[in-house]
Order: C-alpha cells, then sequence, then structure tokens
C-alpha cells in the first residue's frame, strides 16, 4: 500500500484534532468564556456612558482576543509533546511544515472561529456603530489566524520547557501588537464612516506572511525542542 | 553487500559529558543490534541520534551508505521508532490510533482487527486508550510495527510493563522481521532470549 499524498495526510491530521478537540470540549471552550467575560465586565466597570463604550469598543474586543488566543496557545502542542505523538509525527516521512499546518488551522477553527461567531453580539453590547460590523467581522477573520500562526513559533520553542509560560507571553506578545494596532485602526475608521481599505489589505498581507513563513519556523523550532 | 545502517565516529555530549565518542557500527540485514549500559549512559540519546531525532556532536549516522540527513523523506519512511513515551492518543480508539499510525506512515494492507489480534489487544479496538492498562497501552504502541512497513525498527525499552508471554509473543515478531531482511535497533533491561537471530551487543558503559 502507498503511503497517503500529502493532502490526504494533512485531511486526516486536521480531523483528527477536530475530533480530539471535541472530546475535550469543556476545556476547548475556555478562550471563548475568557472573551465573553472579559469584555462583559468592562461595561460593568465603566459606567453606563454609551458613547465612551462604543468609542473603546474596538480596543477592548482585540485586546480580549488577543488574550484569549494566547490562552489556548500552550494546547496546540502540549498534548503531543507529552504522550510522544509529536515525535512520531516529526519522523513521518510527510513535510513537517504541512503537519503543523494541519494543526494550527485545527486550532483555529476550534479557538479563533468561534469569537467570530460572538464578536457581533458583543459589539452590540458595547454599542459599537452599526457600519463597523462588517469591519469588525472582517479583522476577526484575517487576525485571528495571523495570531494562531505566529504563537505557534512561540509554542513550539518553548514546548519542552517545563515552565515556559511566561517566556511564551514575552516571545509572542511583541509580534502580537501590529496585528492589534492594524485590527482595532481598521474598526475605528470604519466607525466614524470612513473606508478601512488600507488596513485591511496590512492585515491580508499579515495573513499571507503569516501562512507562508510560520509553519517553517515551527517544524524547524519543533526540531529544536525534541533534540 | 553494503551495511544498511553505519555510525560514521560518532561522538555524544550532553551536559558537558561525553557519553560516547568515535562510535563506529555497522548492521547488514536480518541482523538485530542490543544497546546495555547503566542508567544515563546515552542508550536513549544513541538511539535519538540513529532516528535523527537528535544531531550528534560529530560523525554521520548512514542510511545505505549516504548521510540520513541528505537521505530524508526516504530514510523516515523505512524507520519505526517506539520511544520511551507511547505516541499514542489516549482519547482516541485503538482503532483510530492505528489508523493515525497509517496516516502518518507506510501503511500494510492488514486488517486493523486482524493487527490488533496479533498483539492481543482482539475485542478491544473501540476502548479508549485511556481505559488501557500500562502494558496494553505499550503493546498498541508496538502495533506501529504490524501495521506499517518499515525496514529499520528502533526502539527504546520495548518491554516495560509487558508480561512474560507478550514479550515471548514480539520476540517471535522481532525475528520474523530480522527473517525478512529487517534491521532492529533496541536497549532493553530484559534478557532477550532470540536463539536464531544474529545479535549484535554494544555496552555503553565500557
Amino acid at each position: 500500500m502507498k503511503r497517503l499524498s500529502l493532502s490526504q495526510a494533512f485531511w486526516f491530521l486536521l480531523r483528527r484534532d477536530l475530533l480530539l478537540a471535541f472530546r475535550n470540549r469543556s476545556e476547548m471552550a475556555n478562550p471563548l468564556l475568557f472573551f465573553v467575560l472579559v469584555i462583559t465586565l468592562f461595561p460593568l466597570a465603566i459606567g453606563a456612558e454609551p458613547n465612551l463604550l462604543a468609542r473603546i469598543a474596538p480596543g477592548i474586543i482585540w485586546v480580549a482576543a488577543l488574550l484569549a488566543s494566547m490562552l489556548s496557545l500552550d494546547g496546540i502542542f502540549r498534548s503531543d509533546f507529552d504522550d510522544g505523538t509529536l515525535e512520531q509525527m516529526l519522523l513521518s516521512a510527510h513535510p513537517v511544515p504541512v503537519l503543523v499546518l494541519a494543526k494550527v488551522t485545527a486550532h483555529w477553527l476550534v479557538t479563533g472561529l468561534p469569537l467570530l461567531l460572538v464578536a457581533p453580539l458583543l459589539a452590540m453590547m458595547l454599542g459599537l456603530d452599526e457600519d463597523a460590523y462588517g469591519i469588525l467581522l472582517l479583522t476577526i477573520l484575517l487576525g485571528t489566524p495571523v495570531l494562531s500562526l505566529i504563537g505557534s513559533i512561540g509554542v513550539a520553542l518553548t514546548v519542552g520547557l517545563r515552565k515556559g509560560g511566561i517566556i511564551l507571553s514575552l516571545l509572542v506578545l511583541p509580534l502580537y501588537v501590529p496585528v492589534l494596532i492594524f485590527s482595532s485602526s481598521a474598526i475605528d475608521v470604519a466607525a466614524s464612516g470612513l473606508p478601512a481599505t488600507a488596513q485591511i489589505s496590512m492585515m491580508l498581507a499579515f495573513l499571507f506572511l503569516a501562512l507562508s513563513l510560520s509553519p517553517v519556523a515551527t517544524a524547524a523550532a519543533l526540531k529544536m525542542s525534541m533534540s | 553487500m553494503s551495511a544498511l545502517l553505519q555510525t560514521r565516529d560518532l561522538s555524544c555530549v550532553k551536559d558537558d559529558r561525553v557519553l560516547f565518542e568515535g562510535m563506529n557500527l555497522s548492521l547488514n540485514a536480518g541482523q538485530i543490534l542490543l544497546v546495555e549500559g547503566k542508567n544515563g549512559s546515552g542508550k536513549t540519546s544513541l538511539l535519538r541520534i540513529l532516528t535523527g531525532l537528535s544531531l550528534p556532536e560529530s560523525g554521520d549516522v548512514l542510511w545505505q551508505g549516504r548521510p540520513i540527513s541528505e537521505v530524508g523523506a526516504d530514510y523516515y519512511e523505512q524507520v519505526n521508532y517506539v520511544g520511551h513515551h507511547d505516541g499514542i492518543k489516549r482519547d482516541l480508539t485503538c482503532l483510530e490510533n492505528l489508523r493515525l499510525v497509517q496516516a502518518m506512515g507506510k501503511p500494510l494492507p492488514i486488517d486493523l482487527d486482524e493487527a490488533l489480534d496479533k498483539v492481543n489487544l482482539y475485542r478491544f479496538g473501540d476502548n479508549y486508550v485511556a481505559t488501557l492498562s500500562a502494558g496494553q497501552k505499550r503493546r498498541l504502541a508496538l502495533a506501529r510495527l504490524v501495521v506499517t512497513e518499515a525496514l529499520l525498527w528502533i526502539m527504546d525499552e520495548p518491554f516495560t510493563s509487558l508480561d512474560k508471554a507478550s514479550m515471548a509473543m514480539f520476540q517471535v515478531m522481532f525475528e520474523q522481521h530480522l527473517e525478512k531482511g529487517g534491521v532492529i535497533v533496541l536497549t532493553s533491561h530484559h534478557d532477550i532470549e532470540m536463539p536464531q537471530s544474529d545479535v549484535v551487543r554494544l555496552n555503553l558503559s565500557e
């Protein structure tokens, strides 16, 4: 029997990770719960000032999304590292960056995509201008995969350390900042009724850059962590 | 005929301690290398270098005469590694784990229920790995040898938590693999009784 084609191996690993996530769904819901909780606390703390809330809504939503993404990062490779399946993945005859991309995709589908579904609801609660809803969804759709892809490099570097949590945040946060700036700026601009084409183009550029480079970097970092 | 697996001037240093240096090994088809030595003498390090997971301090590992870093994917296709960790997911069933193993390697045309039967796990196909005992998990980890095709088997303490009957069963399986022209490298604290086979012993403590 021949070994699976590359795309078959990609889909197989993606499906396996989704199945595992489904079986651990309570754990997987954590980032989403965090996202919702942080955002609902803001109106309580700041008070009922609709104008102020609407003004800071883009920032709140994106800071919460960023922290929610960081919270879930360690899960990309942790359990695979602990039970030795990561070792086996690196020894596979398939190119490791493609397998890494499958794992990161699964991670994004489980932790990033749900944010997209609840974001409009939270935006409505904060009183964000209706014109900005489309751009809000677009920034989350383009931005959260970038967070997962960049984060995977950091996790791959720290997965071999016993207490890599703090180093991971220090490594990854600076790289998250451009995404934060451009996405909240895009929503801001859209809320004032101006076109956000420039910011969205930059985010598209981030996404393609991360898609093409980060799996290679992650695969190299994983090999270092394993040796 | 040139050797399948060779090492050339291999040395390994961990935390400023030299574990071994200038190691020259040569294994032909049908030979089994039994790596012995005290705890911490570098058995696992040697095995990981042979798989390519770790890099040696100096020297090369050669597969059919070419360095494994050059051979790349064609080498990985020929290696089956059973490490210290079982490499199976506890939240998947036995069958799902075997399918994953096949997807990552070069699958053999074997019915998976039959494969489970070969490692004495028949009827456990739909059980979650989390519910298995330590020995059963180890047998499932070793089942990767049955469901994928590879010439070189590298195993780190394969007999941990196995009972005597299972150990004997796997030794028969090893002998069959050697008869078919395979190569095996393993570490074990248990005695290996394979009188029919060409056993090469390497003691890292001496």
